[in-house]
């Protein structure tokens, strides 16, 4: 029998492209049967674009924040009350000294006239202040500490115990401990974001896998035939497999979609905010490392969710 | 070459359809399986070509014992096979070169081999001209015709028929049958079950007659 079998004389290169082009067949052939039944694949792409929509949008919102918090961070100063009746020549002087600290990048003074009209601009209490017989205010000076101190908080407290020591200040104020809970809290919303995106990857799998179930049953006959004319199991599986990573890869620009809408949509609310803090806050898109994840990441949960369900089906058309 | 050593086969509903069968056909030999309808044609069949595996007993086809062979290997083993079926299993949303197409589809040929191999099987049930048609617009002669190109197109040295003959008049059943002597005389070994005695008593070859599982009557090599 063996002069009726195998194909005489085909390359080994020939071999790879007869099988490089059924891949490439099987490819736009599962996509075909997509087009198919346009409503159920669209449904499926929808939960599944869903599902990694809201991970994808917790993540850039996380981001955006500790962008946001950075901000603060670096801004961290120490403010010094100086003592009441420190004459005009010493505050200089006190001034002078400091800027010459290593630890310290820039001395402001902030005089009690320029704290009152700084807070008559930002308290709203204009009224109420002009009733006041004189300036309460003391003479404060504003200090950056340098890039090194600030990023280090236990170099920021010490920094803070020593200045107060110093004679013709009051007091010594450094307000970090708001940042730190706003890090824990960022921290969390990253936690939540892993443990939101693992439960909603197991859902897109879950989707995919059902969708694919109910395909496989629909085939049944076409699959049995296949089988017995030949097919391996490789070859049954690929349009399926094929079909799950598009599932997966359709979701996964659906979502990157979702996500970058809803930051479009909170730009402007977003911007309002920041205006009346004085401030701008362009929100960041999606970077390409979240579009990498969710380009990436959807085919490969769609092909798994195509494995587990068609795999089981396989099994079941073996001889028994 | 297939070749039965004591096999049975006994399903948990129904119990033993094969009972401590023994017999041998040599390779390149035509035999009719005949038979009451549950006297065990179709599951010898099935033994054969690996959609189920015997409870007791071997069964050797090419010279290859198919107990011996992996999950694995099957599909290639099937691929040596030629099977057709009473009612032919077309697909019926692909065109009739699609369905023939079929067998050498899963086994990745090239596509100007494919096409010309198709013609081929497609010419030699007389269909040549129906390639582009859907199934369902074939009679059931015809239809028969597609399912028995499909299980040559992949030049078989087996060939299973079950009841291929089962739903057609009398004159297209001769038809199919003159097509199966062609293959024998090209030198494929056919096993074809029937329970239509007319037809194979009219014919000289070797009958095998089953009756409860059991090999009732070996008419033995013409």
């Amino acid at each position: 029998m063996a002069r009726r079998r195998g194909h005489p004389l085909r390359s080994p290169w020939a071999a790879v492209r007869v099988w490089l082009s059924h891949h490439g067949r099987s490819l736009l052939v599962s996509l075909g049967d997509l087009a198919r039944a346009p409503l159920a694949s669209l449904m499926t792409v929808a939960v599944v674009g869903i599902s990694l929509t809201l991970p994808a949008t917790l993540h850039l919102a996380t981001r955006n924040l500790a962008a946001l918090a950075q901000g603060w961070q670096e801004s961290a100063a120490i403010s010094l009350f100086l003592s009441p009746g420190l004459a005009e020549p010493e505050t200089q002087a006190l001034a002078e000294g400091l800027a010459r600290r290593p630890e310290l990048a820039q001395v402001r003074i902030i005089t009690p006239a320029e704290g009152l009209a700084e807070l008559r601009e930002y308290s709203g209490l204009g009224g109420a202040l002009d009733l006041l017989p004189d300036n309460p205010l003391p003479t404060v000076l504003a200090l950056d500490p340098a890039a090194a101190v600030a990023a280090d908080p236990t170099a920021l407290t010490a920094l803070r115990d020593t200045l107060a020591k110093l004679p013709g200040v009051d007091q010594a104020r450094l307000d970090t401990a708001w940042v730190r809970r706003l890090h824990a809290l960022l921290g969390l919303g990253g936690d939540a974001a892993l443990l939101l995106a693992a439960l909603l990857a197991l859902a897109v799998l879950f989707a995919v896998g059902n969708t694919l179930r109910l395909e496989v049953a629909r085939r049944r006959q076409e699959i049995e035939l296949m089988a017995i004319v030949g097919a391996t199991q490789a070859f049954v599986r690929r349009p399926f497999l094929y079909a799950g990573a598009w599932y997966g890869l359709f979701g996964g620009v659906l979502a990157a979609l979702l996500a970058t809408l809803a930051l479009v949509w909170l730009q402007a609310p977003v911007g309002r905010l920041a205006a009346l803090y004085g401030t701008e806050f362009p929100l960041q898109g999606l970077d390409g490392r979240t579009l990498g994840a969710l380009l990436m990441g959807g085919p490969l949960l769609g092909l798994a969710g195509a494995w587990l369900a068609v795999g089981r089906h396989l099994a079941a058309c073996a001889p028994r | 070459m297939i070749r039965f050593d004591h096999v049975t086969k006994r399903y948990p509903e129904r119990g033993e359809a094969l009972a401590d069968l023994s017999f041998e056909l040599e390779s390149g030999e035509m035999a009719f399986l005949t038979g009451r309808s549950g006297a065990g044609k179709s599951t010898l069949l099935k033994l054969v070509g690996l959609l189920e595996r015997p409870t007791r007993g071997k069964v050797t086809v090419n010279g290859r014992d198919l107990g011996g062979l992996s999950q694995r290997q099957i599909p290639y083993y099937r691929r040596e096979l030629g099977i057709i079926f009473q009612d032919h299993h077309l697909l019926p949303d692909r065109s009739v070169f699609d369905n023939v197409a079929l067998p050498l589809l899963v086994s990745h040929m090239g596509r100007a081999e494919m096409a010309r191999r198709v013609r081929a099987a497609l010419d030699q049930v007389g269909l040549l001209d129906k390639e582009r048609v859907l199934p369902t617009a074939l009679s059931g002669g015809e239809q028969q015709r597609v399912g028995i190109a499909r299980a040559v197109v992949g030049r078989p040295s087996v060939l299973l028929a079950d009841e291929p003959t089962g739903n057609l008049d009398p004159d297209l059943a001769r038809e199919i049958m003159q097509t199966f002597r062609r293959f024998h005389q090209a030198g494929v070994t056919l096993l074809i079950a029937t329970h239509d005695v007319a037809l194979i008593t009219a014919m000289p070859y070797r009958t095998l007659t089953l009756d409860g599982g059991r090999l009732l009557i070996d008419s033995g090599i013409w």
